[in-house]
């Protein structure tokens, strides 16, 4: 197998419009075989309508989304038999039992008859409803309800699963359940999951993308992201604070800004490390040291910063254009 | 063999609530109760009706007109049981599953409509067992008998398939029921105007009635034509609720 048959969703150049009102801009994205994309997005920025473009729901205005290397749009029949998808509402009867309305999805996604339990088994047992398979769907909770439609998604072993906010609604143990069964189906899908919860995120993709007004404004590993996340500065509390100018003749201190009881923030040249010295340099001059630290960046500052700074570009725009 | 999936899960989600069995009741409740009173009649006079040569027989007098009260009543309830159909579905917000299933939208559509038909064939059944019962007291004319009931099944079909398209065009069940029943209305009584003067738009309207095609066939009559035009009717409808339901991909 070469590495292009390893692309399972493939992307290119789509667009949408509602109308005038454009939501989703000329994106390009792949997804490979064994990798989970976190579809990240403030509220209305497009996620959900890349997500229904992506799963046949919605045609978009322009552009190509391959599935497993087959057009979504020419051969709809053959790619969404490789597509399995949650939408952010499960698409579920209320009055079927969980296990008709599994075989049910079973049956609709083409498995031969015989097989049909086969699957109905797995896909209960990795979605953790063995228990409820015959009861009513109305009748059961949220988080059941939420299951239900991940075990949809997946009973029929796509190669692409699309899941959109699959953690809503769900407790903290169930969350981690599913995100180790998101982590599970890696090996052998890809998969994408649009989500506003941004631990999530770091907890089970290894590459992250973020949409802004329709806009793709990053694409990044998890790793890189975590790099961005690295921040060169330092915080450094001190029992008997020297001197500002002191610390900031320093080798390798870019700018030291003073807060509050001796503490004191050093933004430090790219690729330096000045913790050991510090530490030194306050045995030495009897600073009293009590606490140092890298300051990180979250993944949420990341994400404001990314966002508002489109917006704030935004606006810029509008005002000089007006 | 994907149509077949679908019909039937919308056949078992027709049974799973009480509409259906409501509908079958009361449906079953009245006609059984015209039928007797038809049977009465039919008795009083069988004894004059002995002497006259070529009188009409039992199924001319009881069976057809239990037949046309019967489309009478299943016009309204037809729209009951198709406004569901997609309108539903929509509200749920289940559609996403048949639409990301490897499913065209003409096995959706068509699955939904033979789901419906299913029922109304067992509604046909049913209503079909009262006159057959009349068989173990004496003889029916059978010809009849099956062109009335082929003639009820094929009114059925178009009643479903304007259901069904109504119902893809809205995602209120109520809006969908009420449109479907005015539309059918319409075309019942749309031959009652300019009936008087025979005129060339009076035929076309008469044409364009449903019921017109359907009194032959209530006399025995079997035109082909009939058919055809049962047939046509049923397919433009279907035609144009898969044309509505792919639109739903389109804009919004």
């Amino acid at each position: 197998m070469t590495s292009s048959d390893n692309i399972l969703i493939q992307v290119e150049q789509v667009s949408r419009y509602y109308g005038h009102l454009c939501a989703v801009d000329n994106i390009s994205f792949e997804v490979r075989r064994g990798e989970v994309l976190g579809f990240l997005g403030p509220n209305g920025a497009g996620k959900s309508t890349t997500m229904q473009m992506l799963s046949g729901n919605l045609a978009p205005t322009a552009g190509r989304v391959l599935i497993n290397g087959i057009d979504l749009l020419d051969k709809p029949k053959e790619a969404k038999a490789q597509l399995g998808y949650l939408p952010d509402q499960p698409p579920l009867y209320r009055e079927l039992t969980v296990d008709e309305y599994l075989l049910y999805c079973a049956r609709l996604n083409r498995i031969a008859k015989g097989k049909c339990r086969e699957a109905l088994n797995s896909a209960k047992e990795r979605c953790g409803l063995t228990e409820v398979g015959k009861r009513l769907i109305g009748n059961l909770s949220k988080g059941f309800r939420q299951r239900i439609g991940i075990a949809q998604a997946i009973i029929h072993s796509p190669a692409v699963v699309i899941l959109d906010e699959p953690t809503v609604g769900l407790d903290p143990i169930q969350i981690r359940e599913i995100r180790a069964l998101i982590r599970e189906l890696r090996s052998e899908h890809g998969v994408i999951l649009s989500t506003h919860i941004l631990p999530e995120v770091q907890a089970v993709c290894d590459h992250v993308q973020i949409i802004n007004r329709g806009k793709l404004v990053l694409h990044d590993t998890i790793e890189g992201l975590q790099q961005r996340m690295q921040g060169s500065s330092l915080q450094l509390a001190l029992r008997r604070p020297p001197e500002l100018s002191q610390l900031q003749q320093l080798p390798g201190v870019n700018e030291v800004t003073a807060l509050a009881d001796g503490r004191f923030r050093i933004a430090t040249a790219q690729g330096g490390d000045l913790s050991e010295r510090l530490v030194q340099l306050s045995v030495q001059n009897d600073w009293g040291l009590y606490e140092l630290a890298p300051e990180r960046v979250t993944l949420e500052q990341v994400f404001v910063d990314i966002t508002t700074e489109e917006i704030g570009a935004v606006s810029e725009s509008t005002e000089a254009a007006a | 063999m994907m149509i077949f999936t679908i019909a039937a899960r919308e056949l078992r989600s027709l049974f799973l609530s009480p509409l259906a069995w409501s509908i079958l009741a009361v449906v079953q409740l009245i006609l059984a109760y015209l039928f007797l009173s038809q049977l009465d009649g039919y008795m009083e006079v069988q004894s004059q009706l002995l002497g006259m040569a070529g009188a009409p027989g039992v199924t001319e007098i009881v069976v057809a007109p239990i037949f046309g009260n019967a489309t009478i009543i299943l016009l309204l309830v037809v729209p009951l049981l198709t406004m569901r159909l997609v309108s539903e579905e929509r509200r749920a917000q289940t559609l996403a599953l048949l639409f990301s299933a490897p499913l065209s939208m003409s096995e959706i559509v068509i699955g939904k409509f033979l789901g419906v038909m299913g029922f109304l064939l067992i509604m046909v059944a049913m209503l079909a067992l009262m006159p057959l019962s009349l068989l173990l007291g004496g003889s029916l004319d059978l010809g009849l008998l099956a062109s009335a009931l082929l003639g009820l099944v094929l009114l059925l079909a178009c009643f479903a398939a304007v259901g069904l398209f109504m119902s893809t065009l809205t995602d209120q069940p109520t809006v969908a029921a009420i449109s479907t029943f005015g539309v059918l209305l319409m075309l019942w009584i749309i031959d009652w105007a300019g009936s008087n003067e025979a005129g060339h738009i009076s035929g076309l309207f008469a044409y364009l009635s449903i019921l017109r095609h359907f009194e032959p066939m209530l006399r025995g009559v079997f035109d082909s034509s009939d058919v055809i035009y049962y047939l046509l009717f049923v397919t433009v409808f279907i035609g144009l609720s898969i044309r509505r339901l792919d639109a739903d991909r389109l804009q919004h």
